[in-house]
């Protein structure tokens, strides 16, 4: 697949001195999800905004689809749109005027036939001559996606978008988010909620105290570092872990009733065949059995961890 | 040139006077007249003529001059605020415009609205007291000129402000007090001669005396002088903003 934004060697040290980048290598291809994880101050806010020009950059470059964004702004930020993290909007405005602001601010002559369309997909046409501070939070975070789209990028910024955002909204604006991957638009998002990244997310990239930890596909990253758990309900309570399973490192719970024998996804299955005959030969019975995979808020707690 | 851009700016900003129509046009043309109730009509018939002109007609420019300067520099320093203050101004470091595009919508609506509300003060101040314009053309020429002049210095004081206070104060205690000791209300020449030269430091001075000579032919300097000191302070304004666009001065890290 295509890169369509190419960041090379990014540094960024603020003027108070905070390095919020270090050497950040990265690139997105074109029509994918994008997810961006980190905790708090890792960075994530400070790439976004350098990529679309709120920042300056420090060292290193930024190329979208080719276009250096400091030498060929112009071009570069035609083609991407930013939703911000938070609610910046011009509360006197109606949703049309900003909406309408916006496109011509990036540089496209008036369409109100597209305007339409994308305020009815985000059910905000009934709300256009409303002014935007008499909207719901949730619905001044669609005006803020309108606002985005209203130049038609090709490149789509969301910055925790679904922070504070209830349910009902969450699910509307992932459903929007697949609609325009499926158009062809790139998405890069960062987020909090680990699991709609694990929902949504073609890649995801972990970046921790301004580097990037890791960048990887979900379902490889999900397999070279998931472990899963194989649970099984005794119908006895065992005292102790039989001195003949020592070689699993079995754990067994706290009320006794339960073993949980932890393995890595990617090894071959045969050694479960071999516990299980063994518990068998020694009279371990069980009533239930089940498996479950980690999550990948658990491999995300796990790298912040590891170096915490 | 991101001509749509600039357009959009411009046509957001004279949104927001249409908004404030009250605060942004009825309040200085309230003012206004309230002035030449008072100075113009009251007090002014029993003043001796200034140069031959009435006093009431004497004090035109001057009224003008005081409301384009104070509007124009609030006005755009307001415009240029209000996004840093709210957090909007991302979308504009975000888009495809260049400082001068940005530069033109802001400067360009409150430059415009800056001469708008001095046509209509002019046309109020003839309510009440009878003038001529000798050199309409000139007159024009200062009228926009100074717009534009103070509206760049606006455009300044907004990006270096950190708080609405900041934002007024130069309007309120530098413009106002300049603009009163510039000859207003006054002659440079009745003035004792120590004062007379002092207040050749006052730039609104030569804005004022230029402007006047456009209506009335007579002046307290030099037309060209003024003339070249209200360029002299637009190159000035210029060359802040093009340095403050280039370091990123308080606009981006």
């Amino acid at each position: 697949m295509q890169s369509v934004i190419q960041v090379n060697q990014l540094s960024k040290t603020y003027p108070s001195g905070f390095q919020a980048l270090q050497n950040v290598q990265l690139e997105i291809r074109r029509g994918e999800i994008f997810a961006l994880l980190g905790p708090n101050g890792a960075g994530k806010t400070t790439l976004i905004s350098i990529i679309c020009g709120i920042v300056n950059p420090g060292t290193g470059s930024v190329l979208v689809d080719g276009l250096d964004i400091v030498k060929q702004y112009r071009q570069a930020r035609q083609r991407i749109g930013l939703v911000p993290q938070e609610l910046s909007v011009s509360i006197f405005e109606t949703v049309w005027d900003t909406v309408s602001f916006s496109r011509g601010l990036f540089g496209k002559p008036a369409d109100p036939a597209y305007l339409q369309q994308l305020l009815k997909d985000l059910s905000l046409w009934d709300k256009k001559d409303s002014k935007i501070m008499a909207l719901s939070g949730g619905m001044k975070r669609r005006v803020l996606i309108a606002k985005a789209l209203a130049h038609q990028p090709q490149i789509l910024f969301l910055d925790e978008p679904t922070a504070g955002v209830d349910v009902e909204l969450r699910r509307d604006m992932w459903q929007m988010i697949r609609r325009l991957r499926d158009s062809g638009v790139t998405i890069i998002l960062t987020t909090h909620y680990i699991e709609e990244a694990e929902d949504m997310a073609d890649r995801i990239g972990v970046i921790r105290a301004g580097k990037l930890v890791l960048v990887d596909d979900k379902s490889s990253l999900m397999q070279k570092l998931g472990k899963k758990q194989l649970l099984l309900q005794l119908v006895e309570p065992l005292p102790e872990i039989p001195p003949a399973l020592a070689a699993y490192q079995l754990q067994l719970s706290a009320d006794n009733r339960q073993l949980i024998y932890t393995y890595d996804a990617q090894q071959e299955q045969a050694t479960i065949t071999t516990l299980l005959r063994q518990l068998n030969g020694l009279g371990v019975e069980f009533s239930d059995l089940n498996t479950q995979e980690s999550s990948l808020e658990d491999i995300f707690i796990g790298l912040i961890g590891d170096a915490a | 040139m991101n001509f749509y851009a600039i357009k959009a700016i411009y046509l957001f900003e004279l949104a927001r006077t249409w908004r404030t129509l009250m605060q942004s046009i009825a309040s200085p043309v309230l003012s206004t007249s309230l002035y030449f109730i008072v100075f113009g009509s009251a007090i002014g018939s029993r003043m001796v003529a200034i140069d031959g002109i009435s006093y009431g007609a004497f004090i035109v420019p001057g009224l003008i001059m005081l409301t384009v300067l104070t509007e124009s520099t609030s006005n755009a320093s307001f415009g240029i605020y209000m996004p840093k203050f709210s957090g909007t101004i991302y979308e504009i470091l975000s888009a495809p415009i260049s400082a001068i595009e940005i530069i033109l919508g802001y400067v360009g609506a409150a430059a415009s609205k800056a001469i708008l509300l001095g046509l209509i003060i002019l046309l109020t101040a003839r309510f009440f007291v009878d003038f001529s314009i000798e050199h309409p053309l000139w007159m024009l020429a200062f009228l926009v000129l100074t717009a534009i002049s103070f509206s760049l210095f606006g455009f300044i004081i907004g990006v270096l402000a950190n708080s609405f206070e900041q934002l007024q104060i130069v309007p309120l205690m530098v413009i106002t007090p300049l603009t009163f000791l510039g000859g207003s209300f006054y002659s440079i020449s009745m003035l004792p001669p120590l004062w007379q030269q002092i207040t050749l430091f006052n730039p609104v001075v030569y804005l004022i005396s230029g402007f006047r000579w456009s209506f009335y032919g007579v002046a307290d300097v030099n037309v060209g002088l003024s003339l070249a000191m209200i360029l002299l302070f637009m190159a000035l304004c210029i060359g802040v903003i093009c340095w403050i666009f280039h370091t990123g001065y308080k606009v981006k890290v």
